[in-house]
């Protein structure tokens, strides 16, 4: 009788681990609560039922009438929506790409800009800005594509550089560090020689979800897609690789091949994402931390509420951006780095002993 | 008897380093073969080839593996029980002894029912039926060296491979985690290749010892043969006492000042006082 009980006790637990239910409609929640602040708050107010039941009319096979001027239904669904959903996506896309990351480095402290994303997407879009090809509005403008191929290539290049080195998981950082600096020292070469156009390059830097209709997030959904759909096939082998390469390798994992498959699509969305919308920073930290904080540390269960809780993250951390000093908007990248800091020093001293 | 695994002139070079020459070693289905020797003699490289975790000229042999290139295949047939795991921050017992069944779910699956059964099965089997809940971390040496041999037990493999998987424990516990294998040995059939340091328990529990030094297998055979006061001279640099017991022998270091006491009374050939 005790055995049986010891054994039910232990294969509940064996059920328990991975992404629950309850976890699940805690992200859904989330994300429900940040879209319907994000379409309800602003400089017009207009009730929050009001806006469900206009988003409800949108969807095929429903008729129901919201109560909203034509004017104010334009408002919700042709500035507010399509920002409230690239806001989605980019929160979504940079929280899971860091997810993801730190399951494949092993290493907390590892973001989506840790192969030098950032900095390769800085010095495109400085390049682009300052040799006037666009002024970084716009989705098919050629500043986000030149930061998109500008990060794809410094990844690529940290890449490549890392494995020369060894192979290891530390090689392929101090690859991406080196790749970033040199980067970023180009990148200042060219804004000092432009410092006409500095304004305008720092406010890209800083980053920012501003659409115009819905060309950015169409041009963002296809590899948030990709990124989603193999990051998160690999959650569980993500979760095998914890144990370090070796003991994966004992327990018939390629170690190599799953990290450099999980990184590439990581990196794919994150470059995307930065192209869209600028740098910004912390996100692919503070969300995975808070979700692992919360539910537990399974990539199971950190990959996919990334993505809900990075969502409903970056919608909110964008209505206080817009309104905290309305009509001026403050660049997204203080409002996330704000909030972002103080709670990077909180895992720093919390996971410390982790770390080292 | 089938060799449940065989290396034949084993040769491993890591970083310039002649690390394996010539290793010659096979261990039948079901035995306990240990391998033993001074730090540095290759012992833990000898494992990681077995794994296929070093690049390796010579040959390889287990037992129904026709494909070593595929790692999940191989991971069905050895399981490994590291001499450090890696303990994952947060990883609940059930979720680490869950890691054994990834060469038979695939990387991408779910684990099934019956991946659950064996591992709740195991966890009962080790005395770890409460601890399914509980972070690897926060367990005591003790339980977390079962934890990491009941990961192993779920690949349910053929072959133990143990790195010194006593070292971090008591003596109470040394005692309990080789009683445990030994069993479970006997239970399933299993075959045992182990690295131990603590040479009387490597004679009490191994069918054969192996001992390795600078790269080479210089002596094998049963513990009685193998453990001798001039092998141990030779390759690990120490002066013992062996005192035959019933059980195998008891392999006793001796101080200078022991020594040159004993040096006046008559010694045997095999170093026992009379």
């Amino acid at each position: 009788m005790t055995a049986t009980q010891g054994g039910d006790r232990a294969e509940t637990a064996l059920r328990a681990a991975g992404l629950r239910p309850a976890s699940l409609v805690a992200g859904l929640a989330a994300v429900v609560v940040a879209v319907t602040a994000g379409l309800t708050i602003g400089p017009v107010d207009i009730a929050a039922h009001r806006v469900v039941i206009q988003l409800l009319d949108g969807l095929p096979g429903v008729s129901l009438d919201s109560g909203l001027s034509d004017a104010h239904a334009a408002i919700v669904e042709q500035i507010r929506l399509p920002r409230v959903v690239l806001g989605l996506l980019v929160g979504a896309t940079l929280s899971m790409s860091g997810a993801a990351y730190q399951g494949a480095f092993r290493n907390p402290l590892a973001d989506p800009y840790l192969l030098g994303i950032a900095a390769g997407a800085g010095l495109g879009a400085t390049v682009a800005i300052t040799s006037n090809l666009g002024d970084g509005a716009g989705a098919l403008d050629p500043v986000p594509l030149a930061a998109f191929a500008g990060a794809l290539i410094s990844v690529t290049v940290s890449y490549a550089a890392g494995h020369l080195g060894g192979r290891s998981t530390a090689s392929l950082i101090l690859a991406g560090i080196a790749v970033a600096s040199f980067l970023t020292a180009c990148q200042t070469y060219v804004l000092q020689a432009n410092s006409d156009a500095f304004r305008q390059i720092f406010a890209w830097i800083l980053g920012r979800i501003a659409t115009s209709g819905w060309s950015e997030p169409a041009l963002m959904l296809p590899y948030v897609v990709v990124t989603a759909a193999v990051v998160l096939r690999y959650r569980r082998a993500l979760d095998v690789l914890a144990v370090g390469d070796e003991e994966a390798a004992a327990l018939g994992l390629e170690p190599r091949r799953v990290r450099m498959i999980v990184v590439l699509a990581a990196s794919l969305g994150a470059a995307a994402a930065v192209s869209v919308s600028g740098l910004i920073g912390f996100v692919g930290i503070i969300v995975p931390h808070a979700v692992r904080l919360a539910f537990g540390t399974s990539n199971r269960a950190v990959l996919p509420l990334s993505v809900l809780f990075g969502g409903a993250f970056m919608v909110l951390a964008d209505l206080a951006a817009r309104t905290a000093l309305a009509p001026a908007e403050l660049p997204i990248g203080v409002v996330t780095a704000f909030l972002g800091a103080p709670f990077f020093v909180l895992v720093l001293r919390t996971s410390r002993r982790e770390i080292w | 008897m089938t060799a449940a695994v065989s290396v034949r002139a084993l040769d491993v070079t890591l970083d310039g380093t002649h690390v394996l020459r010539g290793v010659d070693l096979a261990a039948s289905t079901g035995e306990w073969v240990n391998v033993i020797g001074p730090n540095g003699a290759g012992k833990t490289t000898l494992l990681r080839a077995l794994l296929g975790l070093v690049p390796f000229d010579g040959e390889i042999d287990i037992s129904g593996l026709a494909d070593q290139r595929r790692r999940a295949a191989r991971a069905r047939k050895l399981a490994y029980v590291p001499q450090t795991p890696v303990i994952p921050v947060g990883m609940l017992v059930a979720d680490y002894v869950l890691l054994g069944r990834t060469p038979h779910r695939g990387v991408f699956a779910a684990e099934t029912a019956n991946d659950r059964r064996i591992a709740v099965e195991i966890l009962e089997r080790l005395d770890l039926g409460g601890f399914g809940e509980r972070a690897v971390q926060s367990l005591s040496g003790g339980e977390r060296q079962r934890a990491v041999l009941a990961r192993a037990l779920a690949q349910q493999a053929d072959v133990l491979l143990l790195d010194e998987p006593t070292t971090a424990l008591d003596l109470g516990h040394q005692q309990d985690v080789l009683e445990l294998v030994d069993a479970l040995r006997r239970e399933r059939g299993l075959t045992v290749v182990a690295t131990l340091h603590d040479l009387t328990l490597a004679a009490r529990y191994g069918d054969r010892i192996a001992i390795l030094a600078h790269g080479r297998v210089v002596e094998t055979g049963p513990p009685t043969e193998v453990l001798t006061v001039q092998n141990i001279a030779a390759h690990f640099g120490a002066t013992v006492r062996i005192v035959d017991d019933p059980e195998g022998p008891v392999i006793v270091p001796t101080t200078a000042a022991g020594r040159s006491q004993a040096a006046s009374a008559p010694i045997t050939q095999n170093g026992d006082q009379p």
